[in-house]
């Protein structure tokens, strides 16, 4: 099993600590992990992404234009990554500011309403582990106990009292998850 | 089971650096390479093992700081990248002139001039050529993963004492800053006694230690060349590092190192789905040169593409190893780019192949 998808939002979405904590988790469980961001002027401020790969083998090119799935956060980087995912591939997104939603017909497309049920749920910070649980319902890479002790690994301890919140959230994303599209 | 982690290049290196029992570290920020000093600050060395660690006034400032250390017979090293390794030539050509031991880290940018902050590969001369004046060379090791930017510090400081004579490792913004799974080698307490060539005060039991790079007799001064000659040509002989992958049946050849190497493992893969038998060759020290195992290769193979991220600079290498015999070509983005699996397999095709 080899897994290559790309993360992409706006700085300050959380999109870099989700990659970190699914790499965390795929650690966690012993399997081959990547997790390569954009670095530079877009981290203060603008678009992010990163590129995480989980894998039963070791990995080749942490560096890809080609990916299984795209997970989406922004306008931007639909524009940008619609057209990187892989024939029958899989894009999950966040329409909270989409005015152009996607448009490829040979992808599995899933949304999920992330911003949104954070808000809802008074958690707005967690609104990347919606996004996660959403994914992992999709695509269950990693198992949820993996989550949890990768969280525990990537987060300092003064912040392990969150760690309860933050698996809830994972867990309200998997429910709300929704196929807009199949192919 | 040892310690498994999710760590950036550049805190594995930092980590190594406790971990392998290193006396001292003297650092100045620059992107993309800031992680090594900040996980450092951060881990207190000084309270784990006792270990040092400085942010100089500047890159010219610590590399002089890592030649008085040395000089002591310390477990020393530095990290920057691109410019400020340049700040650091002059030391450089001193530490090797005065044949001391130290670990100096490239994380390489895109240049010339302060350039650009993204990954490049653009170094290679600098590194393997000398950088500095006179005849000396580095030993350089180019790590493809964030566990050898891990193990190449240890590996490092040994070939640095071995050797009494500076590591390089030449790495750059991409592995530096992305995360892999690392075990960790367990804690090397640092060293309690100093080599007897250390500057450490003169006991009546033997006699001065001098550490200096000059030598006004120019008859001494080419002796001490021709012995500093002898001890390349010894590491030349043992120290030559390299790896192969899908060489066995291969008809045509990618060399590239570091994350180049990486990308053109995808390059390969893509490559044997479409038939290509192609194969990688991953030099992992860069000098000493693995001249030797390219040259046999190329008695197998009918081209080879050297992938880079810079103009093309390992490329000249390859030529001499190869003697003409078969085409070699170069590949590469520049200036902070880094070529994806795809382009590469179509370089390949169209420069070697079809060319």
């Amino acid at each position: 099993m080899t897994e290559e998808i790309i993360i992409a939002g706006f700085g300050g979405q959380g999109v870099l600590s989700m990659g970190k904590i699914l790499a965390y988790s795929g650690v966690m469980q012993n399997q081959e992990v990547s997790w390569m961001p954009s670095y530079g002027p877009e981290m203060r401020g603008g678009t992010a992404n990163v590129t995480v790969i989980i894998s039963d083998e070791r990995i080749s090119s942490p560096i890809l234009n080609i990916f299984d799935t795209a997970i989406i956060l922004n306008q931007q980087s639909l524009d940008k990554f619609e057209k990187s995912i892989k024939p029958g591939g899989t894009l999950l997104y966040d329409d909270n500011g989409i005015t152009r939603p996607p448009t490829r017909k040979d992808i599995n497309i899933f949304l999920v309403q992330a911003a949104q049920e954070a808000a809802k749920m008074g958690m707005t910070k967690t609104m990347n582990m919606v996004v996660l649980g959403a994914y992992l319902k999709i695509k269950p890479v990693v198992q949820d106990k993996n989550v949890e002790a990768g969280l525990k690994k990537s987060l300092p301890a003064r912040h392990h009292n969150l760690i309860p919140e933050n698996m809830t959230a994972v867990e309200r994303g998997k429910e709300i998850v929704e196929q807009t599209q199949k192919v | 089971m040892k310690e498994l982690r999710l760590m950036k290049g550049n805190e594995a290196i930092a980590e190594a650096a406790i971990r392998c029992g290193a006396d001292a570290y003297f650092g100045y920020p620059i992107t993309p390479q800031s992680e090594v000093m900040e996980y450092l600050m951060a881990e207190r060395p000084e309270q784990r093992t006792g270990m040092v660690v400085l942010q100089a006034e500047s890159e010219v400032a610590s590399i002089n700081m890592i030649y008085g250390a040395a000089g002591c017979g310390k477990k020393a090293m530095t990290s920057s990248s691109s410019p400020g390794i340049s700040l650091m030539q002059e030391g450089l050509s001193y530490i090797a002139g005065a044949e001391l031991p130290c670990l100096v880290v490239n994380v390489v940018r895109g240049g010339p001039g302060l350039g650009t902050i993204q990954p490049s590969q653009a170094d290679y001369f600098q590194a393997t050529k000398g950088g500095g004046h006179g005849d000396y060379h580095l030993i350089v090791l180019a790590p493809a993963s964030v566990q050898e930017m891990c193990d190449f510090v240890k590996d490092g400081f040994d070939l640095a004492f071995q050797y009494r004579n500076p590591v390089m490792i030449l790495t750059d913004g991409a592995i530096g800053q992305m995360m892999e799974k690392v075990e960790l080698f367990e804690q090397i307490p640092r060293s309690e006694t100093q080599p007897e060539w250390a500057c450490v005060g003169k006991p009546a039991t033997r006699g001065r230690s001098i550490i200096t790079s000059l030598e006004l007799d120019p008859n001494r001064q080419e002796q001490f060349n021709l012995k500093l000659q002898k001890k390349y040509r010894e590491i030349e002989a043992k120290e030559v590092r390299y790896e192969k992958i899908q060489c066995d049946d291969a008809e045509y050849l990618f060399v590239a190192y570091g994350t180049s190497s990486r990308i053109c493992q995808k390059s390969v893969q893509l490559a044997r789905e479409k038939g290509i038998k192609v194969g990688l060759f991953r030099p992992i020290s860069l000098y000493p040169f693995p001249y030797e195992a390219i040259e046999s290769l190329s008695k197998q193979v009918k081209g080879i593409l050297s992938v880079e991220m810079s103009a093309g600079q390992m490329i000249e290498d390859i030529r001499l190893a190869v003697h003409d015999r078969i085409k070699v070509q170069h590949y590469g983005r520049f200036g902070g780019m880094m070529p994806v699996p795809s382009e590469i397999l179509q370089q390949l095709e169209t420069q070697i192949i079809g060319g």
